[in-house]
């Protein structure tokens, strides 16, 4: 019932003029992004976080508008994956098995509705999950000393490789090169600057922020120079849409289901979205068995995986906003925006920032329902953004990153960090090493070897107190097995996307 | 050629006299004033600039708006930094400074700048110290703590909300050398990323003691879950916080106020400078201010131009002092 009256509340936060419309407007120029092949909701989020900065924003604000960002380009994904047969992003990948049959069939309009439908479903059902989950973890919070943390960390750094997963080495180099960043500045452990050579504007160690817009945004750019992509996408036509009621009961069953397994990936450290949408397809396409016409434009193979993957999103800010640990490469982004207003994600979240984070669950609820009735009457609008010409979008992307990152500290300096940052993400993305790996070093490095040091002070030096409580002894073991299993099932899992997708 | 000489010291001296006659009138600011929060939106200083520039556009002390530019870095240093070198005659330029900015350069961690290159404008409250542990604790009061660590500087562990050396470490080691507790460095200092963090761990039972600022507390002191031991300040704070002992009752004579004001650039002008030093006088006694300070748990503090000049030099020498005594600079 406590609840509930948080929930009211944060209503009455989400549905003010100023939030409701930073949830549209982030509604919009998320599911533009998404729509856009190759860039994720990670690079989405990743790229408005300067124009949150450069508006000047209130925390919850920010947040309303990222999250929206967020939800949108997990809807926006799905566009590019129907019409074209390119993924946004990698959980975009299962909707072109049945989405794109579809809209070669003429059916690309039903095709956009259906998957909009489910995601909607997938999201409500998952932001439900979220409401009801989120305050259960956060009573853990007194639970969680020095120890208990440090086995967090350690959870979260040892499915890492599930996150991002290809080639666990590379994950490695990458969560290195982020730990090795987040050494450098103030220790605060001992008051003691490591690595700043008496450069004051290193003192206080490298803003996440810069390094995630430098490393996603102006990378992109590099891209886009590279490859010359001056012009907008193949154009494509959207028949008039013809929706009966009975193909949306079709499709209600699919989306419920899939809404509740995306939710469960998302939650577990390291799943993800990908996985959301992988098993939610598996699944349908099992239960339906012969009587469905899966990979050949079923629409049930288009409501399953949306369903799964914006489940999959709402669940990873299970983790984010109880422990502070990120489920996913996007939430790691807006941890990393948090950290930067002040705000530390955690336990104590729900209780001193209540309006905050019930605001942002509010705005997500209203985000969806935005996202849907825009998706569903003005997708020929989203078709015809996917033909501007990237010359035109990646100067304001540029100059809005630009802005934002000067804003928030006036210094010079930090340009060129966020340009060389930029250099450092073109170059890691040439040689194929993911970056969220570099984000999640930067961002937990430095509680991990703090949680570690407290622990050890406390116990003057007995290294038996890792592992003294049942909390933690818990912790270690999920951490063992979230290392292990994706790389027994991660090449399994991975194989049949490719099988399917091929 | 000489003709013309008078002409030009005619119009030469005419000029400079102009400009004497300007200045022999009280300085008015520019239209709009500047104020520099040293750290992100959403922390202390952001607050002092923001609160303090809204109610003197409000006031109409200045006319048109006092704009807040958050420049973050090295814990004021870089803000400081920017002030001393290309800010130095800025009259219409404020920057918002605390305990951790005296902290800060009395431990030289703003490399080559002293607290003598700008000027000290004014505090407009504090938030004072607190030494609290958790309900279930076995202490008491102050001085069962001091007495455990006079037996063994390790057996009570505290956590703060300020780096290593900084403010909150800082007052407790005031407050255990008051007290003749021996061995100071041995005593242990979590650092955690703000109080409220640093609160949880006390409270959870995870660390022995919490030090930090009265402001901090106050939800823990509601729901019963913490025990404040004592107040770091002169005099018994204002409700609700009456019934927290200090800790000069106690007898451990330490005060500790973390203090919310204000610098200007070392070479503004006299005229601003008794200007600035007046309207944070004026402001602090209004009304509006008040409600703000009861609005935000800011306590009573007040000093300016002159007298806050030596607060701020006598702090800033009492920090070094302790400093090198805990062996943290040389």
């Amino acid at each position: 019932m406590e609840t509930l009256g948080f929930l009211l509340d944060g209503f009455a936060v989400a549905l003010t003029l100023e939030s409701l419309s930073f949830a549209i407007l982030g509604a919009i120029l998320g599911t533009l992004i998404g729509a856009l092949p190759g860039l994720g909701p990670a690079n989405g989020v990743a790229i408005l976080i300067p124009l949150a900065f450069s508006l000047g924003l209130s925390p919850t604000s920010s947040l309303i508008l990222l999250t929206s960002v967020y939800a949108g380009a997990m809807y926006g994904g799905r566009i590019s994956s129907i019409l074209l047969n390119i993924p946004g992003d990698e959980p975009a990948m299962m909707t072109c098995l049945d989405g794109y049959p579809m809209a070669q069939k003429g059916k690309a309009a039903e095709a956009l509705a259906i998957s909009a439908i489910a995601s909607f479903i997938g999201s409500f059902i998952a932001t439900i999950g979220l409401i009801i989950l989120a305050p259960i973890l956060a009573k853990f919070a007194l639970k969680f000393g020095p120890s208990e943390y440090f086995a967090l960390f350690a959870l979260a750094f040892a499915t890492l490789g599930g996150i991002t997963g290809k080639n666990q080495f590379k994950t490695l180099i990458a969560a290195a090169l982020g730990l090795m960043i987040a050494s450098i500045g103030i220790d605060i452990s001992s008051g003691v600057q490591r690595y700043t050579y008496d450069i004051l504007e290193l003192f206080e160690g490298v803003d996440f922020i810069i390094a995630i817009v430098g490393l996603f945004a102006i990378s992109e750019l590099f891209f886009f120079i590279e490859k010359h992509a001056g012009d907008g996408l193949a154009k494509t036509k959207v028949n008039r849409l013809k929706l009966s009621m009975k193909d949306i009961l079709l499709v209600m069953p699919t989306s419920l289901r899939g809404a509740i397994l995306g939710f469960i990936s998302g939650v577990l450290p390291g799943a993800g979205a990908s996985l959301g949408s992988f098993i939610s397809y598996t699944l349908e396409k099992k239960v339906i068995g012969d009587k469905g016409t899966f990979g050949q434009g079923d629409m049930r193979g288009v409501a399953a995986p949306e369903a799964g993957n914006n489940g999959a999103a709402s669940g990873a800010l299970v983790p984010m906003l109880t422990l502070g640990v990120p489920g996913s490469g996007t939430t790691a982004v807006l941890l990393a925006m948090l950290v930067s207003l002040n705000i530390t994600p955690g336990p104590m979240l729900f209780q001193q920032n209540a309006d905050l984070v019930w605001g942002v669950i509010a705005a997500l609820f209203v985000g969806n329902l935005v996202l849907l009735l825009l998706n569903i009457p003005m997708v020929g609008i989203f078709v015809k953004l996917l033909s501007i010409p990237p010359k035109y979008l990646m100067p304001i992307v540029t100059l809005v990153a630009a802005v934002g990152i000067y804003s928030v500290s006036h210094s010079a300096l930090d340009l060129y960090f966020m340009v060389g940052f930029g250099v450092l993400g073109y170059v890691l993305r040439k040689v194929q090493i993911p970056l969220v790996p570099v984000i999640l070093g930067m961002l937990l490095g430095p509680e991990m070897e703090k949680s570690l040091r407290h622990a050890l002070l406390l116990s003057d030096g007995d290294w038996a107190i890792l592992f003294n409580s049942g909390l933690s002894i818990t912790l270690w073991v999920v951490a063992i097995l979230g290392l292990i299993l994706p790389m027994i099932v991660g090449p399994l899992v991975r194989a049949k996307m490719q099988q399917k997708t091929n | 050629m000489l003709k013309y000489l008078p002409v030009k010291s005619v119009l030469a001296f005419s000029a400079s006299l102009a400009l004497l006659s300007t200045s022999v009138y009280a300085y008015e600011p520019a239209r709009s004033a500047e104020c520099i929060a040293p750290a992100n939106p959403g922390g202390g200083w952001d607050f002092t600039c923001r609160s303090v520039g809204k109610t003197l556009v409000d006031l109409d002390y200045v006319k048109g708006n006092v704009k807040t530019v958050n420049m973050s870095g090295a814990g004021g240093g870089v803000a400081f930094a920017h002030t001393v070198t290309k800010r130095k005659k800025d009259s219409a330029l404020i920057v918002a400074a605390s305990t951790a900015t005296t902290t800060r350069l009395a431990q030289g961690q703003f490399p080559g700048m002293s607290a003598d290159q700008v000027k000290w404008v004014g505090t407009l409250g504090a938030d004072y110290g607190v030494i609290a542990v958790s309900k279930n604790s076995p202490y008491q009061n102050l001085n069962q703590v001091m007495d455990a660590l006079k037996k063994d500087p390790k057996s009570v562990k505290f956590a703060g909300g300020s780096a290593s050396g900084g403010w909150d470490h800082l007052k407790v080691l005031l407050a255990a050398k008051e007290a003749k507790v021996d061995n100071l460095p041995q005593i242990k200092y979590l650092s955690f990323n703000g109080g409220s963090e640093a609160l949880v761990q006390v409270v959870g039972g995870h660390v022995d003691a919490f030090t930090g600022d009265i402001s901090e507390i106050k939800g823990f002191l509601d729901s019963g879950d913490l025990r404040v031991l004592a107040v770091l300040s002169e005099s018994r704070l204002p409700k609700p916080f009456d019934t927290i002992p200090t800790a000069i009752e106690q007898g451990i004579g330490t005060i500790a106020p973390n203090w919310r004001g204000f610098y200007v650039p070392g070479g503004a002008d006299p005229e601003s400078y008794q200007w600035w030093v007046n309207t944070i006088d004026e402001l602090y006694a209004t009304p509006e201010w008040k409600s703000i300070m009861v609005k935000n748990g800011l306590m009573p503090f007040h000093k300016t131009g002159e007298e806050f000049t030596q607060f701020v030099d006598q702090q800033t020498l009492n920090i070094r002092l302790l400093s090198i005594d805990i062996g943290l600079i040389k």
